[in-house]
Order: structure tokens, then C-alpha cells, then sequence
């Protein structure tokens, strides 16, 4: 088990390094122009230049690298020679464009992610997983194909048009909820759980539609193939009671899929939910890091996709885990 | 080896007749039919069933797959209940009717007084809990006890059903246990209540020949000891010889041929159990080849109008005017031997010493 978490943190170690070593590349293949951005409209040559030299883009590839992958282990300086400025640790730059902290960007937009993600999570767990299951025990009834139906509906549904139809509805037309505010980003603040509540939750639903029609798929599907068991069969056979053989014998060994669907997703969104963040105007990790990636702001970029994928690669971890204590035939080594 | 004991009222359990099945017998069933509407039409699976069963005895019903065993014995422990499976008839158990009795009466048979074992031991058994949980739970579900009591009893019955060091291996995993041992776990688990009746569903089919014997030895010694009823379900024949009392032969969803065990084998009367026997190899026979049945079982889906084996009965045309083609013949029972077939008993005698 120890064994098996270390060498886990060890390949997130590497695979981390990669991520970053192909994102810095990446960014410097691509068109953008980030000393020309930082300058400004109406920017001579010269102002151009030193702008790149504050930035650390004068610097060869490889070394601006290694500068800020430095910057991860110990505070270093920024800047230009004379206007430096220490970069506290962990330090993951300054944005290019305000030359704000990234990390103090990350921190105010993790909240906003992560509150989009919580109630989205419950949302679709709860409705995906239900659902299917009522699904699979209804198997043929009228029932069964309103659920299937519903999700076949909701699986190509893209957010884009379940958000603004939502939006549509319930805030113009109704007047039933706010329209998001950048106020509230975590049921604990002043604003109380409700305005919490009631400020995510079309984000919520709209990730939910997406969401809960595949959970409803495999969780209908893999559950209708474990009724199918012998096991099952076995446990009718003892006199169990029906909410016995279901729940006990059935859900949890039916339900293995749909966790490893879990980990994936929710390393995913918390890597930030571009499109909703985008289209409920919610400044979270994704929102931050589109902007970030179209006015060639590196550092804020670079942040952002190594968080994505440390969440991702810890989700799996979380997921091998899970499936241990799920399945014994698992064995971590 | 177990003895085939041949008690004296083993012919009047398994008569067969409807008419001559003694009324309070342990266990009673009449003319059970099970039928799966699906989309192609409806698969007659189970056509009409009779047979009755004592405590002590053991009765092996006997065919190819498809021949309906399997669904019979599902069918008598209530398992098609809540299926699409429409099962009529009688099927009278210590004089309650299981077929109809309702889901929730038949869960407290089920476990308690009728015991199961199935085929394949892995897939029968849950991955995810250890041995004893699930032999522990089946006696929990019936019994007003502790759970260290319903450990006890689990390790208890671990080591009579032969299983080494049970306090260890109660904690174990199904995929720590080897195939026989799974299916010692699996007959444990379903005597741990001490039912009346068990019915075992090709218990020796997944697994090593050697192990097989141990397997028969153990059900047969526990049967005695608990004097219950066994129903055996099985296509092997030596396993019937060696632990059955009587045979019930299935074919098409229906008993072709019914008996003592040594009547069976040695008084053979109808033409598909003569077709069964002659396929089986025999260490002393000259022939080198073995001599299969020819031609497939009906299609459930669609049976023949006449006698269902008669598409596949050599001797189809002995009985005269294509009766075998055109009329199903009925279960007629002497002196607790049925057979169906149109065949004359000389004729069948003609048959027998002319292969």
C-alpha cells in the first residue's frame, strides 16, 4: 500500500515535469508574442525588447525552463535587471499581463472551480447513478426508456445549449435565480449556503445533463450485467432480502465502472469547466487559463494545465485506491 | 464409493403418475410447465413435469443441455419469480404449492428449507466478500443470532464439509479457494441452515474428475446425515449410477423416462436413454468409437407435434402408422418405471439385446 502511493507520487513527479516541459514548448512554437502584448498598443522596437528582457524571454529556451521550474522549489527574482521582484515560493511566475502572482490567480480562482465542481459532482452522482439504477431494475418498463431516452438527449446536449437555454429560462424569463456573481465562491462566505447554492446552480445543472446521461448509461448497462450474475442468483438462493441482494450484492459489484468514470471526471473538471465557466461568466480555473492562453500569458497558462493534470493523475490514484477497497482481487504493489 | 441404497419406497416416489402420487408426499410436483415469452415466440422450456421425492432419497434428473433441468430446479426454488417465465403447475413442498407462493413467503423457504448448489462455484460465489461472510450471511438471514455465532457456525460447517484450517480460510477470498474447495464453500453455504431439501444443479461439472468423486462422497454423507432430500441435476450418468436412488430422464423440456436407478440402467425403456447409455465410453466395449445420439434437441421455440424425441428415434417407425410423427405419447407408469413412447415393452426388449 505504501509502496504503492510512492511510487504513484513518483510517476506524478514525472509525468508533471513532462506536462510542463510540452506546455512551455508548446507555448514557445506558437504565434503568440508575449513581450508584444505586455508592451502594449503603439510599442517601438526598443520598448519591445526590454519588455521581453523583464519577462525572461530573451533568455534561451531551456533556461527560462529551468528558471521557472526553480521557481517551484524556492522563491526566486523577476523581472528586469534593477526592477527585479521576488517571486515568493512556491512561486509559479508572474502573469505576463498584470504581473500578479500566479499563484495568488490560482488561489482566486480555484474557489470558483471547485464550488462549480462539488455541487456539479453530487448533482450527476446522485441523478446518473439513481437513475441508472432504477433503470436496470426496471429493465424493459416504461420507465427504463423514459430514463434511456432522457439520457440519449442529454449525452448530445452540449453545454454551450443547455447553459444558455437555462440561462434563458430560469433568469430571464422567470426570474427564479440570479444571475452569477463573481461574489459568492464558497458556501462558507458571507453570503450564507443558500446564495451559494442558488448562484451555482445552473452551472450545476448544465454539467449535470452532460454528465449524468453517461453515468446513466454505464451504470444502467453494468448493473443490468451483474443482475445477470451467478452470484446474484446465489444470494436470491440464501432467502436474502431484495434490497440485500441489490444494493449489497449487486450495486457494489456493478458499481466499479462507474467510480473509475468518477475519478476521471472530477480530475478533469477540476482542471477547470471551460465551456460552463465560460458561458455563466464564472472566473474559475478554466475561464482564467482560456484568457490566459489567448493574450499569450505563459506563466498563468503553464499553472494552470499543471494543475489540471496533477488533479487528473491524483483522481487516478484516488481511483486504484478506491477499486482496492472495492474489489479485493486488487492488489496494490 | 457411496452404495446406491435402494430403499423400498423409491419406486412409489418417483411413480411419476399424477393420479398415483402418494398426496402428502415431501415433495410433490405436478405437471409443471415453464414458458419464456421472448421475441422470436415462446420457449416452452419445462413441458409438464411430474415427480415426487422423499426425505432420505435422492433423485437425479438427467439430459442434455437445454433439456429443461436446470429451469426445473429454478423454477422449484422460486428463483423465475419476477422473471418474464410463466411457471404453472403444481410444485407441492411440505404441502405449500411453490409456484404459487409469493416472492416473499418463498424467500423464507429459500436457504432455510431448500438448499442450492450451482454449477460453477467462481462465478456462483461473490468476489468481492470472503468465504465465510457469505456462508455467515446465509445463516444470519435465517437465524436470530450474533454474528460471532453465525461465524461459529460458518467455521463449523467449513470443517464438516472437509475444508482444512476453516477458522483461516473463513476470511479468505472465493479466488484464494481452489475449484473443489469453492464447491465444498458452496455445499457449506447451502446446508449451513440444514434445508430439507437440496438441489444441486450439476455440482460436478466445472470441476477436476478427481475432485468430482470427493464432491459426491461429501453431499451423499451430509444427506445422510441431515436425511434430507437431494435432487441432482447432472448429463453424467456415472454420477447418477453412483449416488442416485431414482433417475428422472429429461428430453425436450419433458420426462421421457422415470425410475429406480438400477431400472434405469439395467431395464432401460425408452430409446433416448438407450441413445444416453450408448453414448457413454465403457473401459470393456470393443468398439473404439463412441455412438452420439444423431441429429440436434428440438427448438424449444417450436416443438414437434408428435413424440419430441421421435426426429431423432431410430426405431420411429417401428411403432407403425406414424404415430411417433403425429401424437404425443403420454407418461405411462408400471410398477414405478414411466416411460413415454409408443413402443411396445417387447419391442423395447427387441431393441435393447439387438445393440
Amino acid at each position: 500500500m505504501i509502496t504503492f502511493i510512492l511510487r504513484r507520487a513518483g510517476s506524478l513527479i514525472l509525468l508533471l515535469a513532462a506536462v510542463s516541459f510540452i506546455t512551455f514548448t508548446l507555448f514557445q512554437l506558437g504565434p503568440s508574442d508575449p513581450a508584444a502584448a505586455a508592451c502594449g498598443q503603439e510599442c517601438t522596437p526598443e520598448r519591445v525588447a526590454e519588455a521581453r528582457v523583464a519577462l525572461g524571454m530573451d533568455q534561451p529556451f531551456l533556461i527560462q525552463y529551468a528558471d521557472y521550474m526553480r521557481g517551484l522549489f524556492s522563491p526566486r527574482m523577476i523581472g528586469a535587471p534593477g526592477a527585479q521582484s521576488i517571486c515568493e515560493w512556491p512561486c509559479l511566475g508572474k502573469s505576463f499581463q498584470t504581473n500578479e502572482n500566479v499563484a495568488d490567480i490560482i488561489g482566486r480562482s480555484l474557489p470558483y472551480t471547485l464550488s462549480m465542481a462539488v455541487g456539479a459532482l453530487v448533482l450527476w452522482t446522485v441523478s446518473g447513478v439513481g437513475l441508472g439504477l432504477l433503470a436496470a431494475l426496471r429493465k424493459g418498463s416504461a420507465a427504463d426508456k423514459v430514463i434511456v431516452g432522457a439520457a440519449s438527449v442529454g449525452v448530445s446536449l452540449p453545454i454551450p445549449v443547455t447553459g444558455l437555454f437555462l440561462l434563458l429560462l430560469f433568469v430571464n424569463q422567470l426570474h427564479l435565480l440570479p444571475f452569477t456573481t463573481n461574489e459568492i465562491n464558497s458556501p462558507f462566505g458571507p453570503h450564507g449556503p443558500w446564495a451559494w447554492v442558488t448562484n451555482y446552480l445552473l452551472p450545476w445543472i448544465a454539467l449535470a445533463v452532460l454528465f449524468s446521461a453517461s453515468y446513466i448509461r454505464v451504470t444502467r448497462a453494468n448493473m443490468i450485467e451483474t443482475f445477470g450474475e451467478d452470484f446474484i442468483r446465489t444470494a436470491r438462493a440464501k432467502g436474502l432480502a431484495p434490497r440485500t441482494v441489490t444494493f449489497k450484492h449487486g450495486v457494489r459489484a456493478g458499481i466499479t465502472p462507474v467510480v473509475t468514470m468518477l475519478g476521471m471526471d472530477i480530475g478533469l473538471l477540476l482542471g477547470g469547466a471551460v465551456l460552463t465557466e465560460q458561458i455563466f461568466s464564472v472566473p474559475g480555473l478554466g475561464f482564467t487559463a482560456v484568457h490566459a492562453a489567448i493574450s499569450g500569458d505563459l506563466p498563468v497558462t503553464m499553472a494552470i494545465t499543471m494543475l489540471a493534470a496533477f488533479f487528473v493523475i491524483v483522481a487516478n490514484v484516488v481511483v486504484d485506491l478506491a477499486y482496492a477497497a472495492i474489489d479485493p482481487r486488487v492488489r496494490l504493489q | 464409493m457411496t452404495q446406491i441404497q435402494h430403499s423400498p419406497q423409491t419406486a412409489a416416489a418417483v411413480s411419476g403418475n399424477r393420479a398415483g402420487a402418494q398426496s402428502g408426499a415431501f415433495l410433490e410436483v405436478r405437471n409443471l410447465t415453464v414458458k419464456f415469452p421472448t421475441d422470436d415466440g415462446v420457449v416452452s422450456a419445462v413441458n409438464g413435469m411430474d415427480f415426487a421425492l422423499d426425505r432420505g432419497e435422492t433423485l437425479g434428473i438427467v439430459g442434455e443441455s437445454g433439456s429443461g433441468k436446470s429451469v426445473t430446479s429454478q423454477a422449484l426454488m422460486g428463483l423465475l419469480k419476477g422473471t418474464s417465465a410463466q411457471v404453472t403447475g403444481q410444485a407441492l413442498f411440505q404441502g405449500k404449492d411453490l409456484v404459487t407462493l409469493p416472492e416473499s413467503g418463498m424467500r423464507q423457504l429459500r436457504g432455510r428449507n431448500i438448499g442450492m448448489i450451482f454449477q460453477d462455484p467462481l462465478s456462483a460465489l461473490h468476489p468481492f466478500y470472503t468465504v465465510g461472510h457469505q456462508i455467515a450471511e446465509a445463516y444470519l438471514v435465517h437465524n436470530k443470532a450474533t454474528k460471532k455465532q453465525a461465524r461459529a457456525a460458518a467455521v463449523d460447517m467449513l470443517g464438516r464439509v472437509g475444508i482444512p484450517s476453516p477458522e483461516q480460510r473463513f476470511d479468505e477470498y472465493p479466488h484464494h479457494f481452489s475449484g473443489g474447495m469453492r464447491q465444498r464453500a458452496m455445499i457449506a453455504m447451502a446446508l449451513i441452515c440444514e434445508p430439507e431439501l437440496l438441489i444441486a444443479d450439476e455440482p460436478t461439472t466445472a470441476l477436476d474428475v478427481t475432485v468430482q468423486a470427493q464432491i459426491l462422497d461429501l453431499m451423499s454423507e451430509l444427506q445422510e446425515e441431515t436425511n434430507s432430500a437431494l435432487i441432482l441435476i447432472t448429463h453424467d450418468l456415472g454420477v447418477v449410477a453412483e449416488v442416485c436412488d431414482s433417475v428422472l430422464v429429461m428430453y425436450g423440456g419433458q420426462c421421457v423416462e422415470s425410475g429406480p436407478v438400477d431400472e434405469i440402467f439395467y431395464d432401460t425403456r425408452h430409446p433416448y436413454t438407450l441413445g444416453l447409455l450408448n453414448s457413454m465410453p465403457t473401459l470393456n466395449s470393443p468398439s473404439s468409437r463412441l455412438n452420439p445420439i444423431p441429429g440436434q434437441p428440438p427448438s424449444l421455440l417450436d416443438l414437434p407435434k408428435g413424440c419430441i424425441f421421435s426426429a431423432r428415434c431410430e426405431y420411429a417407425e417401428l411403432a407403425g402408422d406414424g404415430i411417433c410423427a403425429s401424437q404425443r405419447p403420454e407418461l405411462r407408469v408400471e410398477d414405478g418405471h414411466g416411460k413415454r413412447c409408443h413402443l411396445s415393452g417387447p419391442q423395447i426388449i427387441t431393441i435393447r439385446t439387438s445393440r
